[in-house]
């Protein structure tokens, strides 16, 4: 190596080596765990300690809670990740208008609940859908609606939950497309109303298509964070009512903290991992086939 | 991401455990005597501790509370991390996994030279929830067991001046009440596992098979309960939901909205702040049916338990056997409603005046310990899960104890491993 690779793995050395022990590391003590039964007789001793190779993942593909849990998980992303970007998308539109007032007040109020603590707004939340005295319930009651069971009832819970997370994370993704939508170049709106295009004409063939790049990043990056929906659960449900709301995630927490089954918690992990890796490159894909088209 | 970090962070605390002992195993005798309570009675305990200072005032006690929700996790955690407290309020259903660590100390000695324990004076069967292996892992603090409370107007007016004595009569009251407008006069929360657990331990056979390595499911008195149990809910005596669903209990009791509920000692101090004035005599306590005559029940409650690593064992006896004598046992019971283990706790005046608490020392007769294996909370909740699932669905009850033998003997795959080299 001349002197100018040595100075350069210099530079790079610290880098790396905050990588590697940070992150690779533990990533391949993972995968190895995930091989074995660590359990808690496995922490009393490691000669209780099995190499159990694929049988983790093997009994975890026969397991109808792993299926259920990636079941709700699934169900929490297809309806929540277009919900979210569609309240991002939509409140940044309102926000551009001009005929809006008051704009960096909205803006921080709409902001707020992404910089809120989870679990201080979870408990306003428990509160505002509580079957009895809860203010959602009473403005139902008011229409002359029945009362919804939102958080003990397995039908209505994670749709609650959905719209607790779309409500919790829309503000980030909102500011992202306000930078997008003030990038957008104004003369060609300009050129759409001399050809006579009303509000709806333009959003659809100039805002939606200039928006496009920006709404494939956020697309991955919330599915990607969609996918690993962990906290809402563990403070509004615990999981609950009858499973309905456990997700991979918090299959694998229940597993490894509470039961202790650090070798099925690591197969989890790594399940999760292949499947958002598989539905991130999809969009991807399907999103290229799009644009070439 | 943040998972395989958490677990790494686990697996590098195991590993560094064996490590950190040898260090800490060279620091000195100081320090305070550290106790870890859980909930309420973490919060209570600092009262009853005065009079223990005042007689060892060379005894620094600590107390650290923690939240019962985390707690199971703090505690394997902390034996992970080598920072296990002294002394631990535990329930006794965890006894059997921090003994699988090897995380307790026997007291079989202590107990025999101390004059204030007597084996005798305890609930057998909350004492035996306490034993592992043939070893005396930890002393009974409070107990708490699952029977009826009930509404006596109710009853009277569906033509019964006494609670239900058995399974047959306990139907025939609850068709009774049906008759006078009471349409589901039971409830029975999908997400408990108590009831079904507590008609479980009314049976001959138990629960695990093959030392503990095995479950026994399908017993025919497994299967007799569970049928029972189901049958509870197929002819519509008791309605299908959880606990969250019904929310407010003590309103709906009073209401008349249901007439029977399995529940612990805790809900004497609730219904009687919570239930509407004119019912304050309308309801009762009473020992749970069983299929011939009164029934078993659940053994609940918490322990005190001395850690293996604590090198203060000696004044952590001290403590824990200060909080046996009867006299702290009925202070405590004045702060928290929590039912005393021993029976001379009983005559505490407070406790021998309640009519409603007698109910409970009659069941406590006639408690039963589960299976001491560590994988025990996760077979329970796989129990009533199953059974939830059978109640809202329809399954029969031989094909839901065949599939809870079939997870079962998921969970203890590991435990027959072990037993079969010798370890478990």
């Amino acid at each position: 190596m001349t002197r100018t690779q040595w100075a350069g793995l210099g530079f790079v050395l610290p880098a790396l080596t905050v990588i590697g022990l940070f992150f690779v590391v533990p990533v391949v003590a993972g995968l190895g765990l995930s091989l074995t039964d660590f359990d808690l007789y496995a922490l009393v001793s490691l000669k209780n300690l099995r190499w159990v190779w694929l049988d983790n993942y093997f009994t975890l593909l026969q397991q109808p809670l792993f299926w259920k849990a990636l079941g709700n998980t699934v169900y929490f992303v297809v309806l929540g990740v277009p919900l979210s970007i569609a309240l991002s998308l939509g409140t940044a539109v309102l926000l551009q208008s001009p005929l809006v007032r008051f704009k960096p007040l909205l803006r921080t109020a709409l902001f707020a609940p992404v910089v809120t603590t989870l679990v201080a707004v979870a408990v306003i939340w428990r509160y505002l859908f509580h079957t009895r005295y809860g203010l959602v319930n009473e403005a139902l009651q008011a229409l002359g609606l029945n009362p919804v069971d939102w958080l003990g009832d397995p039908r209505w819970s994670m749709p609650t939950i959905i719209l607790f997370a779309a409500w919790k994370n829309f503000g980030g993704n909102m500011i992202i497309f306000m930078a997008a939508l003030q990038a957008i170049p104004s003369d060609l709106y300009e050129a759409a109303r001399i050809d006579g295009a009303k509000a709806w004409a333009q959003f659809r063939h100039i805002t939606l298509p200039s928006l496009a790049p920006t709404t494939l990043m956020i697309g991955i990056l919330t599915t990607a964070g969609y996918f690993q929906l962990f906290a809402e659960p563990y403070v509004m449900t615990q999981g609950g009512p009858l499973q309905s709301t456990v997700s991979v995630l918090y299959l694998m927490y229940d597993q490894g903290f509470k039961w202790w089954n650090l070798g099925t918690a690591s197969a989890v992990a790594f399940l999760l991992f292949g499947l958002i890796v598989l539905v991130t490159r999809s969009l991807m894909k399907l999103a290229n086939r799009g644009a070439s088209a | 991401m943040k998972s395989r970090r958490g677990v790494l962070a686990a697996l590098l605390g195991a590993a560094t455990a064996p490590l950190s002992a040898t260090l800490a195993g060279c620091a000195g005798n100081a320090g305070p005597l550290r106790f870890w309570g859980m909930g309420r009675e973490g919060v209570v305990v600092a009262e009853l501790l005065d009079g223990f200072r005042r007689e060892h005032p060379g005894i620094d006690v600590q107390v650290e509370q923690l939240p019962w929700t985390a707690a199971h996790e703090k505690l394997l955690t902390a034996f992970a991390g080598d920072a296990t407290p002294d002394v631990a309020q535990l329930g006794n259903t965890w006894v059997a996994e921090l003994a699988a660590l090897g995380a307790l100390a026997p007291l079989d000695g202590r107990v025999a030279a101390s004059p204030v324990v007597q084996e005798d004076d305890y609930f057998s069967g909350i004492w035996h929830t306490n034993i592992v292996d043939g070893k005396l892992l930890g002393l009974p603090w409070y107990v708490d067991t699952r029977l009826l409370f009930y509404r006596r107007d109710l009853l009277a007016r569906a033509g019964f001046d006494h609670p239900p004595r058995d399974w047959e009569e306990w139907r025939k009251q609850l068709r009774a009440l049906q008759r006078i407008g009471v349409a589901q006069p039971l409830i029975l929360p999908n997400n408990e596992f108590e009831p079904l657990l507590a008609l479980a331990l009314q049976q001959d056979e138990p629960l695990l098979r093959e030392f503990n390595t095995r479950g026994n499911f399908q017993s025919a008195g497994f299967e007799r309960a569970l049928a029972f149990y189901l049958g509870l809910i197929r002819d519509g005596f008791a309605p299908v939901e959880s606990d969250q669903q019904i929310s407010n209990v003590w309103q709906e009791f009073g209401r008349g909205r249901f007439a029977f509920y399995i529940a612990g000692p805790w809900n004497i101090g609730e219904f009687r702040r919570r239930m509407p004035a004119e019912f304050k005599n309308a309801w009762g306590t009473a020992p749970l049916p069983g299929p011939t005559g009164l029934g078993a029940s659940t053994a609940g409650g918490s322990s005190l338990v001395i850690f293996e690593r604590s090198r203060r064992k000696p004044e952590a006896f001290k403590l824990i056997e200060y909080f046996a004598r009867p006299e702290v046992q009925g202070r405590f019971y004045d702060l928290t409603g929590d039912l005393p283990p021993r029976k001379s706790s009983w005559a505490w005046p407070a406790l021998a005046a309640d009519t409603r608490a007698r109910a409970f020392a009659e069941q406590l007769e006639r408690v039963r310990p589960t299976p001491p294996v560590p994988e025990w909370e996760r077979i329970v909740n796989e129990m009533q899960l199953h059974a939830a699932r059978a109640a809202a669905e329809g399954g029969s009850a031989a094909d839901t104890a065949r599939a809870i033998d079939t997870s079962v003997d998921t969970i203890l795959a590991k435990r027959r491993w072990l037993h079969q080299r010798g370890r478990a």
